[in-house]
């Protein structure tokens, strides 16, 4: 699950004569991952150990002189290149230099020369390769196969185009990007090379991020011909809140994951300045942080961090991508947060403000656009559900749920449940939990859609609404799993006493909690997590609730040695496995507590012997370990009986 | 081609019985191996793995090892007895009471002329070979504790013995205990039971290997009595022990169902000192791997799970040919099944009992793949348990169905069948010629009874209501010693043809009494045999898979015959790893021979045009595929059905309709799974996982 971490602030900006510009010109690669070369706008040339957040050199031309692309850093001569005035022969657009490699110098007019053969003859002349009108948008380079590709792409007349230049031998591929929306043209590309294929990455001001694939082997040299139509496929439909987006970019980071700046969070409104990581496998959001500030559109990635202009400084964020499964994909939030940092960013004040605070502005949901009658609808609720009373909101929502295209209406139900969630959190006397219960019910909604309604429900002790939400949600974090099971131990300790049923010599083990409580637990059983996140929320239980919640668990464990039926009363009961799994872990978070804590001794000591028997047990069934793997290999023969009269033919 | 009604059989729930012992001779080749219920099976793997012959066991024989010295072999086990057995006559020749009480290993000196035994009273007793027989001659210091395993250092010197909890090293000439190596026992629970040293290896270089119950393989130096280096390669047992001839290499079996091998080679490149490392481990048992041989191309392994593994070792024979193919041998090579196709009945042969089953009826008719309902069930008439113990060697029924023999080592027995009200009588009275039956075969008209006796001789008997008349006794002139393993007559009662283990197949002229001709003499032992009903034609299949037709009016090879030689076989056919068990031919179509191995049945039309090495051999899905008037085009003799698994029987009744009594096995598997089944079904899966705990 990818995950973006606290950032810092590498330098501030100094923001150009209009607001649109961040003042930074480039950013590329030093000689190693912790160094990198800002170029601003202007003049000056900085050279920053990113860890160390401060500046190490600066250069800067003279008055009157500009630089106009960003300075490459060779490695190989350990010099910086840079252009001012566009100058060389003919007017540069950009220098690329890949960390090992030469310096490549592409023209304006799409020439791409070695700056090495162009400095030994700096008169030669430069040819056109694009046409008239045509200019040049964005450019990188790439080492693919050990061979160099200049690519850049181009607008002419509302036509993008891509050209894949290859150095030595010297080869140019045109392709025709396919037109989005007329008058749309992408806001930010981005490529990489993998599985010999060159992949590029673009953003469409409606949010759309396409992905195109060139096969490296089959360039061929047909210089000049025809611009091939370059075919896409749609990645990520990002919401954009209103209007188009204006400033924003897409990154690839990996295979699966793109980061992505000045996009509305999905949950918060139409405010765009937010950096997201999405899973493009899954289409689901992984991480999301808020950059104070205008957002300008840039970003640059290096070695596991993210460059952003933003505001008035330059932040670096650290991420990190893992291996996506759909498990984690399916959207754990926020990893490693405490239950305060999480309040804390319930009451990030931007949501506040775009979801009831400025109602001279009614935030109009962006997946509305497909009927106008669901859109009129999603207004006026929008409408009524920030201002009108409970009852009528009820009547409100239960309207709108009985409708028959409910799965269509997925992303209002997401938004009402956020708009909900938002004015009770903001007005304690606000609170509507058959309708909140109703949403969670049409199981269109999850925890990375509405993060703070189990919170919600917790802070209003709605415990139906909880077990709701753990039912249904298929991605809760474990930092919320864990509040609900503290919240759930605190009711049981606090009512537990009159729940307990009290017999002198019992027959069979007694359930420490009551029914209601045990159902309550047991939701928390049957959630999904993974132990290296729950782990440390788990540490944060009293040495008392340990106890009764193992004793819990412990009383499940007997109950299923002692009878074989899977499932206990009917009720929504864990596996033997997962009760196991949970012993495992409780004991693992607090195993030096409950060694000094004389209540759990004699529970240990339960545990221990169990321990025992069954190592006793699977040593004697290791025995027949043959056996059992012989019975595993056995195909399900269909049942032919000891005896047929069949009839065969043979040609 | 055609369709057929087939009586597919499954009620013959043939359980082969678990490996107990392995010996295996490299000067003949033979591989001897013995069962849990005591029969003897001879493999010769000079001629593709056949196993020419078998000596039943014998009810409470255990035997636990077998012994090679020449070409003699002796076996001992836990009754405290030695045997020898006359592999000529298939029985054993005599048997010496050790008074040791039971007898756990045996082994003899490289001379050939000492034979010991360890016993459980904790001698080691020593007997000398001569040529008719044994003869005690001492026994060494005698020990606490049983002996379990022995190994004789080539020199003659010193033995290596293995116990309970030690090893001890034996003065051969003295008899003296020399030294004592104690064996560590396994951890945890078992710390507190005594280890067993299954096997035991004395080497030239003086090093002992062993193999222990608490999973280990440890190397000593038999000089000094230390411990060199151990190899834990089990958590449970390891079993056996063989190391190959040149020294350099050993397996050892587990109670895992896994062999693992070492090499004496050189662990690192630059290292010149050689030592035992654990090169291989190979995995072809479900269960306890019991014995072991190690041949010089392969590793030969068979256990509880029944089924007897050649796996060639790739280092020593040439990759993907047919020689570097593992074998795996689950089913006898000869035919367990008898029917009596006027009657349609099946007789089954157990070890200890005999089952006579009437096949089922069905009415109407069914497109091919149908299954036919059944309108009479298939009923077991008759069972017949073995007397005196001794277990079944051969078995027949006549074609009327009314008689039925069988032999054990030690008799022949036959029995009248009634079935109206179904009775079943013993001939009580029979001529005292007829003691030996290694094969029996009742001619086609049910008047005479065929059984092969000593030296590859036939003795025939006449039946008929009052009595059963020695009529007079076949000899063949190659004077032969070996036992005839195939009997054959002809539908028409004028020949008989047997083949014996010498390879040697013989017809006689039943009118004239004498032996008619001789088959000239293939390399590859026979493994099938039959006379065509109206041509007389004999069919051979061998053990190479090769098959030869020979006219016995003309006595030579017929024309078909000489051009499938010219020809040669498929190599898709030569490289089947099952013998063919049974020849049979078809009423109807005088040019079809059904033939059928372990994992198909053919049907060999001689009309049709062989196979050419590029065709297809296996064809009959394409041919299925293919509209009707391009089948022909397509079409050759061999018509392969692989519909059925482990087939035992292939016969055609009188009606047309085939027999398969096919898969057996599965049962067996079944019934092994059952018993773990019940056991595990509460454990298994819920409790596994408590190991993370």
């Amino acid at each position: 699950m990818a995950a973006l971490y606290e950032g810092y602030t590498l330098c501030g900006l100094v923001p150009g004569q209009t607001l649109t510009n961040s003042g930074i010109q480039g950013i590329e690669a030093e000689r190693d991952s912790d160094h990198v070369v800002v170029t601003d706008s202007t003049r000056s040339v900085t050279l920053y150990k990113v860890s160390d957040q401060k500046p190490l050199s600066s250069w800067t031309v003279k008055q009157g002189q500009t630089l106009t692309c960003p300075a490459v850093y060779n490695s190989q001569t350990e010099e910086y290149v840079v252009v001012s005035d566009n100058k060389v022969s003919s007017d540069v657009w950009r220098v690329h230099c890949l960390p090992g490699g030469e310096p490549v110098v592409l023209f304006q007019r799409g020439a791409v020369r070695l700056l090495d053969s162009l400095l030994s003859a700096p008169q030669q002349p430069i040819e056109e390769v694009l046409a008239q009108e045509e200019a040049i948008r964005w450019s990188t380079n790439i080492v693919a196969d050990s061979q160099q590709f200049v690519i850049f792409t181009t607008e002419q007349k509302g036509d993008s185009f891509l050209y894949l230049h290859r150095l030595n031998p010297n080869t140019l591929q045109r392709y025709r990007l396919e037109r989005e929306e007329p008058g749309l043209s992408p806001l930010s590309f981005s490529a990489s090379y993998r599985d010999k294929h060159i992949c590029l990455l673009y953003l469409y001001p409606n949010g759309h991020v396409y992905q195109s694939v060139v096969s490296v082997r089959g360039l061929g040299g047909d210089e000049g011909a025809q611009a091939l139509p370059l075919p896409r496929s749609l990645l990520l439909g990002l919401p954009v809140g209103e209007g188009l987006l204006e400033a924003a970019s897409a990154q690839l980071l990996d295979e699966a994951h793109v980061a992505v700046v000045g996009v509305p969070h999905p949950s918060a409104g139409a405010g765009k300045d937010f950096l997201c990581i999405w899973n493009t496998n899954f289409q689901t959001l992984q991480a999301g942080k808020e950059m104070a500030g205008k957002i300008y559109g840039q970003l640059w990635t290096f070695s596991n961090k993210l460059f952003i202009p933003h505001g008035k400084t330059l932040s670096v964020i650290p991420y990190e991508c893992p291996k996506s499964s759909l498990a984690s994909a399916l959207g754990k939030l926020k990893q490693a947060k405490t239950e305060g940092e999480l309040k804390q960013m319930s009451c990030v004040p931007s949501w506040n403000n775009i979801l009831h605070g400025d109602k001279a502005q009614p935030s109009r949901p962006a997946e509305t656009r497909k009927t106008v009658s669901n859109f009129i609808k999603t207004k006026y609720l929008n409408f009524s559900v920030q201002t009108a009373p409970v009852e009528e909101v009820q009547r409100e929502v239960e309207g709108l749920l009985s409708r028959a295209d409910i799965q269509d209406l997925q992303p209002l139900v997401g938004q009402l449940a956020s708009m909900l969630v938002s004015r009770s959190l903001a007005d304690p006397a606000f609170y509507t939990p058959s309708t909140l219960a109703q949403l969670v019910h049409t199981q269109s909604l999850c925890h990375s859609v509405c993060p703070d309604l189990v919170l919600l429900a917790l802070e209003r002790r709605d415990f139906f609404l909880c077990q709701l939400c753990l039912q249904f949600f298929p991605d809760i974090p474990e930092a919320v799993t864990c509040a609900c099971l503290k919240a759930f131990i605190r009711v049981v300790i606090k009512t537990g006493e009159e729940d307990k049923e009290k017999s002198s010599t019992p027959p069979e083990p007694i359930c420490p909690v009551g029914l209601h409580k045990a159902v309550l637990l047991n939701e928390v059983l049957l959630t999904a997590y993974s132990d290296t996140f729950l782990l440390p929320h788990l540490k944060d239980l009293s040495s008392q609730h340990v106890v009764l919640f193992l004793q819990y668990l412990q009383f499940l464990y007997l109950k299923y040695s002692q009878d074989a039926s899977p499932q206990m009363h009917g009720l929504r009961s864990p596996s033997l496995t997962q009760i196991m799994d949970w012993v495992c872990m409780v004991l693992d978070a607090h195993f030096t507590v409950l060694v000094m804590t004389p209540e759990a001794k004699g529970l240990l000591v339960n545990l221990h012997s169990f321990v025992k028997s069954q190592v006793r047990l699977v040593s004697e069934l290791g025995k027949i370990e043959g056996s059992l793997q012989e019975l595993n290999k056995m195909k399900v023969k269909k049942d032919v009986g000891q005896y047929s009269i069949e009839i065969i033919e043979l040609f | 081609m055609g369709e057929f009604k087939v009586h597919r059989v499954r009620f013959f729930d043939y359980m082969p019985s678990a490996i107990r012992a392995m010996a295996f001779n490299s000067h003949t080749e033979r591989l001897a191996l013995v069962r849990a219920d005591g029969a003897l099976e001879i493999f010769n793997f000079a001629d593709h793995y056949f196993q020419e012959k078998v000596i039943p066991g014998q009810d409470g024989r255990a035997v636990e090892a077998l012994c090679w010295v020449g070409q003699r072999l002796f076996s001992a086990g836990l009754n405290g007895e030695i045997t020898e057995y006359d592999l000529e006559n298939l029985r054993p020749r005599y048997t010496v009471e050790a008074y040791g009480g039971p007898i756990w290993t045996i082994g003899s000196n490289k001379q050939g002329t000492l034979l010991m035994v360890g016993c459980e009273d904790g001698t080691v007793k020593m007997f000398e070979i001569l040529k008719e027989r044994i003869q005690f001659q001492r026994n060494l210091e005698r020990q606490k504790g049983r002996i379990v395993s022995l190994s004789w250092h080539p020199s003659g010197t010193l033995i290596a013995a293995g116990m309970m909890d030690m090893i001890r090293i034996f003065n051969a000439e003295t008899g003296h205990a020399t030294h004592r190596m104690l064996v560590e026992r396994g951890v945890g629970a078992s710390k507190s039971r005594e280890v067993v040293v299954w096997s035991v290896a004395f080497l030239s270089d003086y090093t002992i290997i062993s193999g222990d119950s608490a999973g280990k393989v440890q190397i000593w130096d038999g000089l000094t009595g230390t411990l060199v280096r151990t190899h834990l390669v089990t958590k449970w047992d390891v079993l056996c022990l063989s190391v190959s001839q040149d020294e350099s290499s050993l397996i050892a079996g587990t109670s895992e169902g896994t062999v693992v091998q070492f090499q004496f080679i050189s662990s690192t490149v630059d290292q010149q000192e050689e030592e035992w490392v654990r090169t291989r481990t190979f995995k072809n048992h479900s269960h306890d791997v019991r014995a072991l041989a190690h041949t010089e191309t392969a590793v030969v392994s068979g256990g509880m799970d029944t089924q007897l593994v050649v796996r060639p070792l790739l280092d020593k024979v040439e990759k993907n040919t047919q020689e570097s193919a593992m074998r795996k041998i689950a089913l006898p090579h000869r035919s367990l099944v008898c029917c009596a196709k006027k009657a349609g009945l099946l007789l089954f042969q157990f070890p200890d009992h005999l089952e006579v089953w009437r096949v089922g009826e069905s009415d109407g008719h069914g497109k091919p793949g149908d299954s036919l309902p059944v309108k009479r069930k298939p009923e077991k008439l008759i069972q017949l348990k073995g007397k005196g113990g001794d277990h079944i060697y051969s078995s027949a029924l006549s074609p009327c169905g009314e008689w039925l023999a069988y032999s054990t080592v030690s008799s022949v027995r036959l029995y009248r069948l009634q079935y109206n009200n179904i009775s079943i009588t013993k001939v009580s009275k029979l001529p005292k010629d007829l003691c030996l039956g290694h094969q029996l075969c009742f001619s086609s008209d049910s008047t005479k009874l065929f059984a092969s006796s000593r030296h590859s001789s036939v003795i025939v008997v006449a039946l008929n209501q009052l009595e059963c008349k020695y009529l007079h006794t076949l000899k063949p002139k190659s004077g032969s010693r070996q036992p005839v393993h195939l009997l054959c007559t002809s539908e028409d009662g004028k020949w008989l043809a047997t083949a014996n283990t010498d390879c040697e197949i013989h017809v006689y002229d039943l009118h004239k009494r004498k032996l008619h001709c001789t088959v000239p003499i293939y390399s590859s032992c026979p493994t099938a045999i039959a006379i065509h009903p109206t041509t007389s034609h004999l069919v051979v299949v061998h053990a190479d898979q090769q098959i030869f037709e020979y006219s016995l009016v003309q006595k030579e090879y017929t024309e078909w015959s000489r051009k499938l030689q010219k020809q040669g076989l498929h190599s898709l056919w030569l490289e089947r790893d099952t013998p063919v068990t049974h020849v049979t031919f078809s009423l109807k179509n005088p040019a079809h021979i059904i033939l059928h191995d372990m994992f198909m049945f053919c049907i060999i039309d001689q009309s049709l045009p062989l196979p050419e090495s590029k065709t297809l051999l296996y064809n009959q899905m394409t041919l299925r595929s293919l509209p009707e008037q391009e089948r022909i085009r397509h079409s050759h003799a061999f018509k392969i059905c692989k519909n059925f698994k482990h087939v035992m029987c292939v016969s055609l009744l009188e009606d047309h309709s085939l027999v398969v009594a096919a898969e057996p096995v599965l049962h067996y598997l079944s019934e092994v799974s059952k018993r773990a089944q019940t056991t595990l079904s509460q454990f298994a899966g819920q409790y596994i996982h408590v190991m993370g705990l």
